[in-house]
């Protein structure tokens, strides 16, 4: 058995459940997920591993703990998958917990390391094994396990009912009134050529958020709606946790919704895991290639809106400035030049990190790392000393975080070291910054 | 003879309103909707500050509301809403609102007849759900979405039985969620419950559940069936009786049972809103043989042609011989008859709908920003500015057409070869 890399954590959500477990269920398990859902991929990149370790030095979990090789993304993978095959199954539960807290806590499957690996091993895609692997024997991180509770009842990330929703769109509506003339939250408006989606905390802790964009649509001048039913929620952190069947579920919702109310493409909101989930995982899962009404991200759309003069800069925010690159919408889509044009057109003072691109690091918190709860603040957030002297090192003031996992984890790390730094949406710049027409001022 | 034999399908031609007219009027309008029968077109309306109505073809409703969303015309064609005043939301059909109000109320659904007007309510005895401002007796932590037999008997939603603390997933394991019937929760809880299914003599109500975090099956009237798979999708009951037909995903794939049993061999990647054809005799399903390949299977083959993009449901021809369904490829939209795509397409399309005789196949569709009717894949001469779905007249020689041009709504019937 491993020793535990970090500090011990009482998460119930593994301790409990691998009391239940017995050797025989862990074995076949496994065996399934190593014989039917993984085998090919699986073989190649175990057989290519020359074990040269040069990934280690692209995980910020290894560099912010004193290049502890076992917070290398090899070491995770020796000590989970490696382990799991050489011994064909036959390992304990107290294996497991390890394997939970390693796949579910210590990576973010922010893909960094597979560049920096000579033959591009995706070691993110191992240790996602790894985490299906524990989901099916019921061993999740209890936080992380209770939000994908909340989207198998909700098909939203955070028990928002039905009701409190709609109310959120409507009392959020309102409030925009109040800056911009009938600025409005059209729903399930049939037709409209955009359908906006957003994560679960927004409505219930960012509401405003959605007050932002009902003013920036207006000011767009954008033909948009959101759905009242189910399927407005893009996130989805059951593609994290290893529960593979109500990711689908709720992909299936969110697609689904943009076909019926028949819109030509999906705005998402700033989230990046969100971008993957719906662009990437959850459409291969249900057999769509592509998802089947395209998606752009908030930072596209803003980008098409700025660089089209459809929202014109009045004044540019003043404060030095610095951005944090969401894995999943950089590295992941390229989208690093967009995201520089939109901050460099509505900042005065943008400070660029280092290094910065798709080799930028992971904010720490996005992978379902940060759904994993308070128990594991601590250790994510000391697993990622290098992304405080990253943006400590730019002067600046305030991050721009277009996620919400980078948002809270860059927040957390602000906090914990520090820097003296605030973190917003680009929203919330946008909104300061914007030029409001004579016809949409309010009186 | 139905309503629908009694519309007017002789006038040519009926401008019903002038809606650059209303845009005079009211400083805002909502969304438009139309009646069935097109003679009816209504938004919502602001008249003043915080002051919502109901327009109806220039008419405004008497009363007024602080909000007002979700206008639509009931098969019967009476027009019904949700509205709110010092905070308290109701239903309004027609100007009238319902005696009761509530905290708040969403999820408006009609029986065919559109006698019954159904919605989901949250008051002061939790969730439930109200029919023509009758609620269920018994209150839950939450209720989400319903379902409503055809004859307005019965009501069954998925129901929370139990609160739950915050993180509480040991809670969430033992099962809170079931199904409620008129109020009444089935005996036994589960994980999940979802795609709720009423079988058409009101009798039986079916939904998909999960019994294990990874074991999903189907329960009807509460008893589960003996097979679990590893998903599943909304059943439907087969139009007479109370057998159940359900997508279900074994360790090959896709494919759909019926009662627990495997009836289509041949297994998918994936395979979803199975629907019988009018006759009952014909099973039809959007499939996915292979990833980024999308076709229609009838009972269990597939047409030969797939779309790359999606393809949507299918649509049967009253005769049953016949399927139809919007298809996606390459990002523009059209139509297939049975496996044939039109050769134009389209930046959107509308549901195709077959004519009477089941020889022609019409749709709404968008082309750069206008709206066009197209019948057999022949595009009308019109583009609108706005515009519904077309309708054949009950000798499927003609077309409703309800479309507005030049800021005037019209209502006209038109020979078919015509558009
Ligand atoms: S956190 Fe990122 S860099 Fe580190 S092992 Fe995981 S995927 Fe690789
Ligand atoms: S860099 Fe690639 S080959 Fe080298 S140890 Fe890491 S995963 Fe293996």
């Amino acid at each position: 058995m491993t020793e535990p890399a970090a500090e011990a954590v009482v998460d119930p959500g593994i301790d409990e459940k691998i009391k239940k477990l017995t050797p025989e269920r862990i074995e076949s398990t496994i065996n399934k997920v190593l014989t039917k859902g993984a085998a090919a991929r699986l073989k190649v990149y175990l057989q290519t591993c020359v074990h040269c370790g040069l990934c280690a030095d692209a995980c910020h979990f290894y560099l912010s703990n004193d290049k502890d090789p076992k917070f290398s993304p090899v070491g995770k993978v020796k000590q989970t998958l490696w382990e799991i095959i050489r011994k064909k199954g036959k390992v304990d539960g107290g294996f497991i917990k390890d394997c939970s807290r390693i796949a579910h806590t210590e990576c973010n499957v922010c893909r960094r390391c597979s560049m920096y690996c000579p033959f591009g091993i995706d070691i993110a895609y191992l240790l996602l094994l790894v985490r299906r692997m524990c989901a099916l024997l019921g061993v999740v991180p209890q936080y992380l396990q209770d939000t994908v509770n909340s989207h198998a009842v909700t098909m939203n990330q955070m028990w928002v009912k039905q009701d409190e929703w709609i109310d959120s769109l409507q009392w959020q509506e309102e409030d925009a009134q109040d800056e911009v003339k009938n600025a409005r939250i059209p729903l399930d408006k049939e037709g409209a050529e955009i359908m906006y989606s957003v994560i679960g905390p927004e409505p219930k802790f960012l509401a405003q958020l959605l007050g932002n964009i009902a003013m920036i649509m207006a000011v767009a001048g954008m033909d948009w709606t959101m759905p009242s039913f189910d399927g407005w929620d893009n996130s989805n952190m059951p593609m994290y946790s290893g529960d593979f069947e109500t990711m689908a579920r709720v992909e299936r919702k969110h697609h689904e919704a943009a076909l019926k109310l028949k819109v030509k493409r999906i705005v998402m909101g700033e989230c990046g895991h969100a971008f993957r989930g719906a662009v990437y995982d959850g459409p291969k899962w249900l057999a769509w290639k592509e998802p089947p009404v395209p998606i752009i991200h908030a930072v596209q759309f803003y980008y098409e809106l700025i660089k089209s003069g459809r929202i014109k800069i009045a004044k540019k925010f003043k404060e030095p400035v610095t951005v944090q690159e969401p894995c999943n919408i950089v590295r992941g889509r390229g989208l690093g030049d967009m995201l520089r044009y939109i901050m460099r057109a509505t900042c005065e003072d943008f400070r660029d990190v280092y290094p910065r691109y798709e080799h930028n690091y992971c904010c720490g918190a996005g992978g379902g790392v940060i759904n994993c709860g308070p128990q594991w603040k601590k250790s994510r957030v000391k697993g990622n000393r290098v992304k405080a002297e990253q943006l400590k090192a730019t002067g600046a003031k305030f991050v721009v975080t277009p996620c919400h996992n980078c948002h809270s984890g860059i927040e957390d790390i602000v906090e914990h070291y520090n820097l003296g730094m605030h973190t917003k949406f680009f929203s919330e710049i946008l909104i300061d910054v914007m030029e409001i027409p004579e016809d949409l001022k309010v009186e | 003879m139905t309503e629908f034999e009694n519309w007017d399908w002789e006038t040519k031609e009926k401008l019903i309103s002038e809606i650059s007219e209303w845009r005079r009027k009211f400083p805002v309008i909502h969304e438009y909707v139309v009646s069935n029968d097109g003679e009816k077109i209504s938004a919502p309306v602001k008249t003043q500050e915080d002051a919502f109505t109901v327009c109806v073809n220039g008419e405004i409703w008497e009363n007024t509301f602080e909000k007002l969303w979700s206008l639509r015309f009931g098969p019967d064609d009476r027009l019904t809403c949700l509205c709110m005043n010092d905070d308290e939301w109701t239903v309004a059909t027609d100007g009238e609102t319902w005696e009761e109000t509530f905290e708040y109320v969403w999820n408006i659904q009609f029986t065919p007849d559109g006698k019954i007007i159904a919605v989901n309510v949250k008051g002061k005895n939790g969730y439930r759900i109200s029919l023509n401002g009758k609620t269920w007796e018994n209150g839950y932590v939450e209720a989400r979405d319903f379902a409503l037999s055809p004859d307005g008997k019965n009501t069954a939603a998925g129901v929370q039985t139990k609160g739950l603390g915050e993180g509480d997933i040991f809670g969430f394991a033992e099962g809170v969620w079931t199904v409620a019937v008129n109020g009444v929760p089935w005996k036994r809880n589960f994980l999940n419950v979802w795609g709720i299914a009423i079988s058409s003599d009101s009798s039986k109500i079916a939904a998909e559940v999960r019994v294990g975090e990874y074991e999903y099956t189907i329960a009807i009237n509460g008893d589960i069936w003996n097979e679990t798979f590893k998903c599943v999708w909304e059943p439907i009951f087969y139009p007479k009786g109370e057998d159940v037909l359900v997508p279900v995903q074994t360790d090959d794939g896709w494919t759909l049972a019926k009662n627990g049993q495997i009836i289509w061999e041949r297994k998918f990647v994936q395979a979803w809103h199975q629907k019988f054809s009018p006759d009952g005799q014909r099973i039809a399903a959007i499939v996915a043989p292979k990833i980024g390949k999308w076709t229609i299977a009838v009972d269990g083959s597939t047409w030969n042609k797939t779309f790359g993009d999606a393809v949507l449901l299918p649509v049967f021809s009253p005769d049953s011989k016949k399927v139809a369904a919007v298809v996606k490829e390459n990002n523009r939209w059209t139509v297939a008859v049975d496996g044939i795509p039109w050769a134009e397409d389209f930046d959107m399309i509308w549901d195709p709908v077959f004519s009477p005789d089941c020889n022609r196949v019409a749709a709404k569709a968008e082309k750069d920003g206008k709206y066009f009717i197209v019948v057999d894949g022949k595009v009308g001469k019109h583009g609108f500015e706005a515009l519904w779905s077309p309708i054949f007249s009950p000798d499927g020689n003609k077309l409703l057409i309800k479309a507005v041009e030049d800021g005037k709504y019209y209502r006209r019937v038109i020979p078919v070869e015509k558009i």
